[in-house]
């Protein structure tokens, strides 16, 4: 009892200040927790066939949510065949998950990927092994959202570690150049990268060649990624220190041997936690593909609220979208957490 | 070396020959699309209206060069009074973190982690939606504070002028920001804030306790201490993060297009779609963020050379 009399005081009442904010905080919570617990919960819809119930209730609409899964989470994928992007979405999800651990943190963990990423491709087209061909402009969804960032990463990553031994190159032209691509990037928003990719580059290619809206927008996001992973990359480089490079150099190593089996394998572990957070940021910045017009998770939640006997339940929508990103990025912000403080990169940093 | 400049040469010319290969393509493309190249456009009559157009005179018979610019100044005054904000709670956010009281560290904490892990502009819809679906209509206004209404038409609060007065179906007197400005701006402030927050944190936490105790030590009351050591020492390393989420505010608000804000980029979206002039218009884009990201880190150089330790090298 008086250990708790103790820890209140110390932790709520220590001062005037302190005693204060905690009322103030106390009568908050009085005043907001009950009437939301209300609305969410106890005077909640959780089963409407149609919106009736939801109309003529107090609470949140819940069974939008349950009555809208389907196309929230795949879009306008063939519905008797949406086991396929559900597979698929396992299948990306395990490989984040098994890329996390440290003991697979080898070169055959590329290996892994392609493979992943090949059975991804075929799953999700079809036209083989007797699946039936979906063409991508079906896509949609979660998956379609998993897809962007994760390909993202996948062509971003390799992209941004030739973007950061450009910019530390002793070759002028080559710097300069990287520079300039990186500074120019990360100077101008996502969205105009976007719109240069969906209504510029068709542009740009010969009458007669097209790529399709999915892959262009594929296109930005990897662009914009690679400007970004480029800036941690180049940091990790900076924080090797220098007799690394000239112990490589007196063994007499190549400028390929001193890069791939000394700098790089050192470099990269000590960016994978800012590597992370910067996979965090792409993961959320897919969303933007919505004002291009790709269905994306967003997309496809905004679109359930166009059906006008649903259109008023954008609240329960919109925090719908909210968990489910939050339910992804929070795992990797806590695994990214993870590493900083005595995870794997912090051993290796005291070996 | 010789090798050296070979490479460098091949690369030039590689990318010279990429660049030649584009500008042709687009060259043929934009005639047989019959679309002139070049900014003779803006000053064609630009044939939309601008639903906000923050009290300068525009109509649908004025240029698209006068309806850029509107939305140039739109993205300029959201950004303005974000960042204005964001600092405000997002210094709040930051001191909470570190306050002995553990409920409010744990709040700020709480919001930290959840704002940050949602994309903004998730939170721009969720805003929304809260303002134009879920606030009752003028008639039944919300008042917070007395003055000060909330509804689904926005927020009309008094200026030392005049105040807002509920006449017909709107308010008139006082000023009013629009659903779609309040919304972007509250979803812009509270996203930010949390990256402050935590940048605000990490500055002071980086300020030693051996520093304070020696300003203690040689005399200087609290307040001193604050204003000569802890502070400077502080925001040497709050300021340069502190700008790049400036630049992140101002570069975030493009996503105004989503939500029908007509800042800069929406505007340049309605320009390319009924000019085709997508080439100009993404080049307006560009430019403008390029020069406001750039003046932030001359900015932000000049700044960190005034308040680099002096004599010590860096």
């Amino acid at each position: 009892m008086n250990a708790i009399a103790g820890w209140l005081r110390a932790n709520l009442f220590s001062s005037w200040p302190s005693a204060l904010a905690t009322l103030v905080i106390a009568w908050l919570a009085w005043r907001l927790v009950p009437p939301f617990v209300d609305w969410a919960f106890v005077e909640a819809v959780w089963r409407s066939p149609n919106s009736d119930a939801c109309r003529e209730a107090q609470g949140a609409c819940w069974a939008f949510i349950g009555e809208k899964h389907r196309f929230m989470l795949f879009g306008t994928y063939p519905f008797e065949q949406h086991w396929r992007p559900a597979l698929a979405t396992l299948i990306l999800v395990g490989l984040w998950g098994f890329s996390a651990l440290r003991r697979s943190w080898h070169w055959w963990l590329g290996l892994v990927w392609t493979v992943g990423l090949a059975l991804i491709a075929m799953l999700m087209w079809g036209g083989v092994f007797g699946l039936r061909y979906v063409e991508n402009e079906r896509w949609g969804g979660l998956i379609l959202t998993l897809i962007l960032a994760s390909f993202g990463m996948a062509f971003a990553f390799p992209l941004s570690i030739l973007l950061a031994l450009g910019r530390r190159s002793r070759l002028p032209v080559l710097r300069a150049a990287c520079v300039a691509y990186i500074e120019l990037i990360r100077g101008v928003p996502l969205i105009s990268v976007l719109f240069m990719a969906s209504v510029m580059l068709p542009l740009f290619l010969p009458s007669g060649l097209t790529i399709d809206k999915l892959l262009r927008a594929q296109l930005a996001l990897v662009l914009f990624a690679a400007a970004y992973l480029a800036e941690v990359v180049r940091g990790g480089l900076q924080a090797i220190p220098h007799h690394q490079y000239e112990a490589a150099e007196a063994l007499g190593l190549s400028f390929a041997q001193r890069t791939l089996h000394v700098i790089l394998p050192q470099a990269l572990r000590l960016s994978i936690a800012p590597l992370v957070n910067t996979f965090i940021g792409l993961f959320k910045d897919t969303s933007l593909v919505l004002i291009i017009g790709l269905f994306d998770l967003l997309s496809t939640i905004k679109v359930s609220l166009q059906d006008p006997a649903w259109s008023r339940f954008g609240i329960e929508a919109y925090l719908f979208a909210c968990l489910v990103y939050f339910a992804f990025c929070y795992a990797m912000s806590a695994y990214s957490r993870h590493l900083e403080h005595g995870g794997p990169g912090r051993r290796m940093r005291q070996s | 070396m010789k090798r050296d400049w070979i490479y460098q040469a091949a690369l030039l010319a590689a990318a010279g020959l990429v660049f030649w290969f584009f500008v042709s393509n687009t060259a043929q493309n934009l005639e047989t699309r019959k679309i002139a190249s070049g900014f003779g456009f803006l000053w064609r009559e630009a044939g939309f209206e601008i639903g906000e157009t923050g009290a300068i005179a525009f109509s649908a018979a004025d240029s698209y060069l006068r309806a850029l610019g509107i939305g140039l100044w739109n993205t300029f005054r959201v950004a303005a009074i974000g960042v204005v904000f964001a600092t405000l709670l997002g210094a709040l956010v930051g001191l909470s973190r570190l306050s002995p009281n553990w409920l409010l560290a744990k709040l700020a904490a709480a919001y930290v982690e959840v704002i940050r892990n949602v994309p903004l502009l998730v939170q721009l819809f969720f805003w929304y939606a809260v303002i134009a679906e879920n606030l009752p209509d003028p008639g039944e206004a919300l008042q917070p504070l007395a003055g000060v209404f909330l509804s689904n038409r926005g927020i009309a609060f008094p200026t030392p002028w005049s105040t807002p007065v509920l006449s017909g179906f709107n308010f008139t007197g006082g000023a009013v920001l629009s659903p779609e400005f309040a919304a972007l701006l509250v979803g812009l402030v509270t996203y930010t804030a949390a990256f402050i927050g935590e940048i605000v944190r990490a500055g002071v936490l980086s300020v030693g306790r051996g520093q304070v105790d020696a300003a203690y030590s040689i005399g200087l009351t609290r307040r001193s201490a604050l204003r000569f050591v802890v502070l400077p020492l502080a925001l040497r390393l709050i300021v340069p993060p502190l700008t790049s989420q400036y630049l992140n505010l101002a570069k975030n608000s493009s996503l105004a297009v989503a939500i029908g804000y007509p800042d800069l980029v929406s505007i340049a979206n309605t320009t390319m779609n009924q000019t085709g002039q997508a080439i100009e218009g993404v080049a307006i884009i560009m430019a403008v963020f390029l020069t406001i990201s750039l003046s932030i880190s001359a900015f932000m150089n000049w700044y960190n050379q005034r308040v680099a330790l002096k004599g010590v090298r860096q």
